[in-house]
């Protein structure tokens, strides 16, 4: 016999289904579309919101939406800057001195009107070496801005002295002016002559031997140096004015820039946000300019210039931004709000976007695509990222050491096969290092010949892999990162009959021991910071920083050098190709794939349009319901 | 009792002395620094960095530096990554954590004691069994296998049970479950073997000759010896709950103390380390006292033993 519940209770439960599974109001997103508030997946807690201080994607995602720059991103086109804080701008012929007009309307989220001090206040800043920002390099373009940053100031002061005793080009390769990392913790010799502090040099007035001096440089010419450096700080001049770094502003509307070589895409540049004003005012109520450590990007504090503002702000849950009644171009925005979630576990992301919890996914895990394929087909973008994945070669080792060698790892690598099967996100096999973006053709010359790779290998003195010596290929310890890697270790020994072992290893530790050398093989890769092949190609030179390889070539110097004095695009381009022919010739590094990018958008998200750079200007999305 | 009170507070403090040195040393000693990037910095950047955060000082200077600070200031100095206060990290964190980990505790008493408790009383039924054999899972499954399957299961099924997030009080709902599971599961085996001991013993035999019911001998003779064991779990056990767990949060996404732990070490955050490994170290040591003092107020013979000895 079937039991029966008393109507109550039937009831009772029926309203608690009913509550619990049904009709149970609108989902996260379907309310967040009503409201016009943008939900996405961030990947992880930013650094930080001082655009200054951070480097990533992440911090950029924020950052953008809350700071313009003179120039902004165009919704759908690649390298077609928008105004931004500029109203227009110019150029001379050569491309080297530009001048933007700025909007006289322009004015912070606190009313404060914005002018050209502004921004050089920013270059300042960023450029202050004391701040300790680690993409000050973006601004190097501007004349005087690196000896600024690196403080090059005996050579700014005495360089073109016709009295200085020794010739400047001695001084500058003998004297240690920058410092010696290897020298005693604290010492002058650490430190470098440019970086001693008043006290410091007065010291070093008494008693010269504090530093140590080659023998080349004369005793005249070491209390010259001294005495004029001492003289400079005494004068009280700002280092920025002696050099005359060369970003000024006529008036509070003019913003004039003169670069060290032609810049066509100068415009392009401005769009990031190393180049981005910042409320000076604000700034210095919260602390010293150069502090690392003070509240003025917190909620409540931050003043902003950009579509948004800053409204709250809680680590490990969110940031929300809301719409920035004071900016000048309030009409064009359609969004009300931005909630940003940094979520760094990919497969509960992707459950949220299943779960209608979020408009836009950061990332989508390489195993999530086919699932996501069938029953999101919409919704999965596949869109292409200015990205490149390479390998490492470390040329201070043997047998590394041999461009045969390397280019026969090449070579063997099957890269569409490791696509395919490995990472299944329509990444494109790589024909060269950088990837395709506007005219820019990479030369095609990585491609899969097993056959070609045994023969240079042989041709190295390893016939068969016959005494190759067992090398260590060093990757990180991402679950795919290791498949990747068990993928390129078969195939090697498939096709050259060579063992090569993998060591991964935990970021900080990858990266510091890639920093040491202390590897054979490493994985790497790098994402353009814009659009052009020299944020790929300038990695490659001797002090490049990120170089990492011991690889360099003269003539690879000398042409992006060249390149850098042509005004023509095309004609640099040329130049620049060149270069990237020698770098893959040579092959300190072994291309492997052009990167895409993977993630889920909801299809209630308008004016959202695939960018090579992924910086999509928040000011142009708006959000509609598809459901109706 | 004072005297015992202030031998503790004496043990506590040496404890977390030597957690502060072992864990600075550590920190110390892994490989990379604060600043290490993917993108390059110029050495004298780095130096500026560090400057700011007093890491160019000799290394013994800045082992006795911190807790100069701590004890003198009260200051537990910045995140390098994240440029905030340690302690306003902690204070942001730990009450996400606090709810998350009593709400598990919470979870777990109600479902482990009366489990216990009747496996005790159904001694070898299948009832016994059954509870016995829920609990071996709850100890072997893991939270990453767990949490999953509750947002897959049950989130996607019940509207108002959210994937992730950490917004309205039924967020609590799948991650308390989640940490709690397996602390349940302890729990349970715990209170069984302990009620088990007890309902052997000569009181009980004498409480039953007696002719007094079963749920008075269980509420009066009974649970108050039988959960000793229990009570001395769930001090650290709680401990443990409140401070966080990694797994559990980064399925839930939930703003607590676990994601801190882990991502300070990958960033070598190392005043954030310092900073969440002591305050870890105090709730530890507050809550083994707070047990101890428990379980002395439970069982007569441990206070006249320890209180007074």
């Amino acid at each position: 016999m079937p039991i029966r519940f008393p109507h109550s209770v039937r009831a009772a439960v029926l309203a608690a289904i009913a509550a619990l599974t049904g009709c149970g109001g609108p989902s996260p997103v379907e309310k967040a579309t009503a409201e016009k508030t943008l939900l996405l997946g961030n990947g992880a807690e930013p650094q930080g919101l001082d655009p200054h201080l951070v480097s990533g994607v992440i911090e950029s995602n924020i950052i953008r939406a809350l700071f313009e720059g003179l120039c902004v991103e165009h919704p759908s086109e690649n390298g077609k800057p928008l105004p931004g804080v500029a109203e227009s701008w110019e150029a001379n012929e050569r491309f080297t001195d530009w001048t933007f007009h700025l909007r006289k309307d322009a004015q912070w989220s606190d009313g404060h009107p914005l002018t050209a001090h502004d921004f050089i206040f920013a270059f300042q800043r960023i450029l202050n070496p004391r701040l300790g920002s680690e993409y000050s390099f973006m601004l190097y373009y501007i004349i005087g801005a690196e000896d600024f940053h690196q403080e090059h100031r005996s050579k700014v002061i005495c360089a073109e002295d016709p009295e200085l005793p020794t010739p400047w080009e001695t001084v500058e390769k003998e004297v240690n002016l920058s410092g010696n990392p290897e020298a005693a913790e604290g010492s002058f010799d650490q430190k470098g002559l440019d970086h001693l502090s008043t006290d410091e040099l007065r010291q070093l007035k008494a008693d010269p031997s504090l530093l140590s001096w080659p023998e080349s440089i004369p005793e005249n010419t070491r209390s010259f140096l001294i005495d004029h450096l001492v003289a400079f700080d005494e004068s009280g001049e700002s280092l920025w004015d002696r050099i005359g770094v060369a970003a000024t502003a006529p008036d509070d509307h003019t913003l004039e820039v003169k670069l060290r070589g032609p810049m066509p895409f100068l415009p392009e540049l401005t769009k990031h946000y190393t180049w981005f004003p910042l409320p000076e005012h604000v700034i210095h109520q919260f602390g010293a300019e150069e502090s690392r450590f003070t509240d003025w990007t917190l909620p409540g504090n931050l003043v902003s210039n950009g579509a948004f503002t800053l409204k709250s702000w809680r680590i490990n849950d969110h940031i929300e931004i809301v719409k920035n009644p004071r900016y000048w171009d309030a009409e064009t925005v359609q969004l009300n709000a931005i909630r940003y979630f940094p979520i760094s576990n990919v497969y509960t992301e992707a459950r949220m976007f299943f779960n209608d919890q979020l408009h836009a996914t950061y990332a989508l895990g390489p195993e999530l695509i086919a699932y996501s394929r069938e029953h999101f087909p919409k919704e999965l973008r596949n869109e292409l990222y200015l990205g490149s994945y390479f390998i490492r070669c470390n040329v201070t080792r043997s047998p590394l050491s041999n461009p045969k060698v390397r280019l026969a790892l090449s070579l063997a690598i099957d890269r569409q096969s490791v696509i395919d099967n490995i990472l299944q996100g329509g990444q494109q096999p790589a024909r060269g290092l950088v990837p395709p973006s506007g005219e820019y053709q990479s030369p095609d010359l990585v491609y899969f010949d097993p056959e070609e790779a045994r023969r240079l290998l042989a041709e190295a003195g390893y016939p068969d892999g016959k005494g190759f010596p067992d090398i260590r290929f060093l990757t990180t310890d991402r679950e795919s990162a290791k498949r990747g890697a068990e993928a390129l270790q078969g195939m090697w020994k498939e096709h050259l009959n060579i063992s090569v072992g993998i060591d991964q290893m935990e970021w900080a530790t990858y990266l510091s021991t890639m920093f040491k050398k202390e590897y054979d093989l490493a994985a790497g890769g790098w994402i353009g910071d814009y659009l052009d092949p020299t944020t790929f190609l300038d990695m490659w030179l001797k002090d490049g920083g990120n170089n990492r390889t011991g690889w360099f070539n003269r003539d690879y110097e000398r042409m992006l050098r060249e390149a850098e004095q042509i005004a023509d695009p095309l004609a640099r381009y040329q130049k620049l190709q060149d270069a990237e022919r020698l770098l893959l010739e040579e092959r300190p590094i072994l291309p492997l794939y052009w990167y895409t990018r993977n993630y889920l958008l909801h299809s209630d998200v308008k004016g959202w349009h695939p960018l090579l750079l992924d910086n999509h200007p928040f000011k142009f999305v708006s959000l509609e319901s598809s459901h109706q | 009792m004072l005297r015992y009170l202030a031998s503790r507070i004496f043990q506590g403090f040496l404890v977390l002395f030597a957690l502060y040195t072992i864990t600075f040393f550590l920190v110390k000693a892994m490989p990379g620094d604060p600043f290490t990037g993917e993108k390059n910095i110029p050495e004298d950047v780095k130096r500026n960095m560090r400057e700011q955060s007093g890491l160019n000082d000799p290394l013994f200077v800045q082992y006795l530096n911190y807790p100069k600070e701590v004890l003198l200031k009260g200051s537990f100095n910045y995140s390098i990554k994240k440029r905030r206060p340690v302690v306003e990290i902690i204070a942001q964190a730990f009450p996400a954590s606090f709810v998350l980990g009593i709400s598990a505790l919470i979870f777990a008493v109600m479902l482990a004691i009366p489990i216990g408790v009747i496996s005790a009383l159904r001694k070898n039924s299948w009832v016994d069994y059954s509870g016995m054999a829920i609990a071996m899972v709850g100890i072997c499954v893991p939270s990453f296998v767990i949490g999953p399957l509750l947002q897959i299961g049950i989130a996607t099924r019940v509207p108002i049970l959210k994937i992730a997030g950490w917004d309205s009080p039924i967020d609590i709902v799948l991650p308390a479950i989640t940490l709690g599971l397996a602390t349940a599961a302890y729990l349970a085996r715990l209170t069984r073997g302990g009620m088990l001991e007890i309902l052997s013993q000569d009181y009980i035999r004498t409480a039953r000759a007696k002719g007094l019911s079963t749920g008075r001998i269980m509420i009066v003779h009974a649970l108050r010896g039988g959960l000793i064991p229990s009570v001395a779990f769930i001090g650290p056990a709680f401990a443990t709950l409140i401070s966080g767990s990694f797994i559990v949060e980064s399925i839930f996404q939930v703003p607590g103390m676990g994601q801190h732990f882990v991502n300070a070490i990958v960033d070598r955050d190392e005043f954030l380390v310092l900073g969440l490994a002591l305050f870890y170290g105090f709730l530890v040591v507050i809550m083994n006292l707070v047990a101890d003092l428990l379980v002395g107020f439970l069982n007569p013979r441990v206070r006249i033993a320890e209180l007074d000895g």
